[in-house]
């Protein structure tokens, strides 16, 4: 479990980006931080491992104040996956993959196979691994980046708009995959995103933020899209441009889901019932 | 060639003392230029500062320099540790502003990736910021040596035996083979330690044989 | 300290001020080979680092040629030259031109080959004949690149003259190759100083040109 207590954090040149934030993060579940830019998503996400330290309040894993841990040995234990993978350019895939593991102390031996292992899990041939970053595609290096983020089985894995810089149907692919993997898995994961629909297909929670890290709505997607907080909410995610708003019409005897102009946006179907 | 071939083992003798008032500097100023360098690269400041008066530096001419360094520093006038300090003195300059230049392009998203995989200060330095600053460093590192076996050269005027005492010797006597001999085998120096340091540079550094960006 | 008051001595003697061995004179000799220098070496390499950095052609070749002309030991060039082509001012000149060139045309290329190309194609796009983008783009926009490679020149140029005295060149190296003849040290610390001044002096008047280029 990772819980905010009133944190805020004003940068040094005075700028606040976060102002007074409290959350509970479940553990063995998914939380999606969203917001436009400057709303203080990614300045939250990075005190979870200390790259951020905030101004004032504290950040507990477990109970436990992190400022009283080591931010070195914190980062080792968590996971980090971030835009653009940020893959060490001068280190063959599988050796960015283990360098959690050989940061760990880790047999280079043994951290290679695990590294293996947890290219595989992501879907990455092993014919990839002794490649280079610049040779793999952005969406290999991006599985590549998720790997390294699980290679060493932390509890909590965090990431920054990991899927932001592929194009939509390399996305849709890698989020495909990592819904996989947490059915798996478990992880407490704590996801950073600007993408409504993103934050809506992999959040158990999910957190819609205003400036200054303000929390305008928390709760699960259907809570959210059931009982819109507010305007700003009801905006950010859709339900104002009728597109998010679903009618149903017959057609040819068929039951259509249509939204509000009129355009379909499905079929109903009634065996899904039972689900 | 008989002449060279006559002399040869003068010619080594000249050619190692060459290499050595070569590497030296070159090794020395690279050393000294790291912290310096990396000083510059992180604060705006002191890189104005530094850059500048390793311009200034760099602007000064070799052999007054060869000149006042003795008078400054109270050396013997012969004493080649002249040509050494002055030479590392020129290699410190031209290096400050690489070194800065170098770990100023490392890209922030891969060294801020590290520390969130939780490298420590030095295993950051040593494990990233280094290996890719590592392709700039290696240019400027083969800048320096090619134009300080040129200048070492200058150091035979003031009576500091290498391979430029060929020429002196060679215009006294009016010996233009002497001469040639000399320019040839500074050149195959310069070519020979230019293989070195690019050879060194693959060893170290195996990533940067792949085509393309990086 | 006492070689830098003696040297101050040497400086502030009336008698090393007038005459052919004065200061004045000496300087303006080794300024004299200096521009003189300058002024060939910038006839030949201005031109062709403009053509090369404007067609692209023969660059391979100007970075091979300038990085071997770095490896050439100027001392070993002056007195070969010199034994060759025996004393006088031309065959000395002539060596300082050829090592004066590399730098001028470094940054004559450099210069055109910063500019950036959509400029350079919204030139012609508006009509203009590849003299004019040369002339009307390229130049204007290389001022600054080209200022530093004539900066380069000039420097390299003041401290390869002082060298050359050794060939029986006049200027500023003569203080410096006849004091070393006659162990009179302080006048050697006397001229080296005033090369130096002269070195920061010059190198200041271009830092100042280009900071007032428009680029």
């Amino acid at each position: 479990m990772i819980e905010y207590r009133s944190v805020g954090k004003t940068y040094d040149d005075g700028s606040p980006a976060v102002d007074d934030f409290s959350l509970v993060i479940p553990s063995h579940s998914t939380t999606v931080l969203v917001g436009s830019s400057g709303c203080g998503k990614t300045t939250l996400l990075r005190m979870v491992n200390r790259m951020v330290d905030p101004t004032h309040g504290q950040v507990l894993i477990d109970d436990v104040d992190i400022a009283t841990r080591g931010p070195v040995e914190l980062r080792r234990s968590i996971g980090y996956v971030m835009q653009q993978a940020g893959l060490l350019p001068h280190r063959r895939i599988v050796d960015n993959v283990a360098t959690p593991l050989r940061l760990a102390g880790v047999p280079r031996r043994e951290a290679r196979e695990r590294a293996m292992d947890a290219l595989a899990k992501v879907g990455l041939g092993a014919d990839l691994a002794d490649k280079y970053p610049r040779q793999l595609s952005g969406g290999q290096q991006q599985r590549a980046g998720v790997a390294r983020g699980l290679v060493a089985d932390p509890n909590i894995l965090l990431m920054d708009e990991p899927f932001g810089a592929v194009d939509p149907i390399v996305r849709a692919d890698l989020q495909r995959q990592l819904q996989t993997l947490q059915h798996e898995l478990g992880k407490t994961i704590l996801f950073v995103t600007h993408d409504i629909e993103e934050a809506f297909l992999l959040g158990d929670q999910v957190v819609i933020l205003r400036k200054g890290g303000v929390v305008a709505q928390a709760g699960s997607p259907a809570e959210i899209l059931a009982a819109p907080a507010d305007d700003f909410v009801r905006s950010f995610v859709g339900l104002d441009k009728g597109r998010r708003r679903l009618r149903i019409a017959e057609l040819d005897g068929q039951r259509v889901v249509v939204d509000e102009h009129g355009r379909p946006a499905g079929v109903l179907d009634p065996t899904l019932d039972r689900t | 060639m008989t002449w060279a071939r006559a002399n040869s083992d003068r010619l080594v003798d000249l050619m190692l003392q060459h290499l050595w008032l070569s590497v030296v500097p070159v090794v020395v100023g690279f050393l000294l230029a790291l912290p310096i360098g990396w000083w510059a690269s992180r604060f705006a400041r002191p890189r104005a500062v530094l850059l500048a008066a390793g311009g200034i530096l760099y602007t000064l001419p070799s052999l007054p320099l060869l000149v006042i360094i003795p008078g400054l520093i109270g050396t013997s006038f012969l004493d080649p540790i002249n040509v050494a300090i002055v030479l590392t003195l020129y290699a410190l300059a031209l290096f400050v502003r690489i070194v800065a230049d170098a770990f100023a392009q490392v890209s922030a998203e891969v060294l801020d990736s590290a520390t969130a995989s939780g490298y420590s200060w030095w295993q950051r330095f040593g494990g990233v910021e280094l290996p890719l600053a590592g392709p700039v460093l290696l240019a400027g590192v083969r800048v320096a040596s090619v134009s300080t076996v040129s200048l070492v050269t200058v150091g035979a005027l003031v009576g500091v035996s290498n391979l430029g005492s060929l020429f002196t010797e060679g215009f006294q006597r009016d010996f233009r083979t002497e001469i040639t001999v000399g320019i040839v085998l500074v050149v195959i120096l310069a070519l020979v330690l230019d293989a070195v340091w690019v050879l060194l540079g693959r060893l170290l550094m195996p990533w940067t044989r792949l085509r393309g960006a990086g | 300290m006492s070689v830098f008051s003696e040297a101050f001595d040497w400086l502030s003697t009336s008698t090393n001020w007038h005459g052919p061995d004065g200061v004045p004179h000496r300087v303006l000799e080794h300024l004299g080979y200096t521009a003189l220098t300058v002024v060939i070496a910038s006839a030949i390499a201005i031109p062709l680092g403009l053509w090369i950095g404007h067609t692209g052609r023969l660059r391979g070749l100007a970075i091979a040629v300038t990085g071997a002309l770095r490896a050439l030991p100027t001392l070993g060039l002056l007195t070969l030259v010199v034994l060759w082509r025996g004393i006088g001012l031309t065959p000395p000149i002539a060596a300082l031109v050829v090592l004066a060139i590399p730098p001028l045309l470094a940054g004559a290329y450099a210069g055109v080959e910063s500019v950036d190309r959509r400029t350079v194609d919204a030139a012609r796009g508006i009509g203009m004949t590849e003299w004019q983008v040369l002339t009307r783009v390229e130049v204007p926009l290389s001022l600054s690149l080209l200022l530093g490679g004539l900066r380069s020149a000039v420097l390299q140029v003041v401290a390869t003259a002082t060298v050359a005295a050794y060939i029986g060149l006049g200027g500023l190296g003569r203080y410096l190759l006849d004091g070393i003849a006659v162990r009179d040290y302080p006048q050697m610390l006397g001229g080296s100083l005033v090369v130096v001044v002269l070195a920061l002096l010059l190198d200041g008047a271009f830092a100042l040109l280009q900071r007032l280029s428009p680029t």
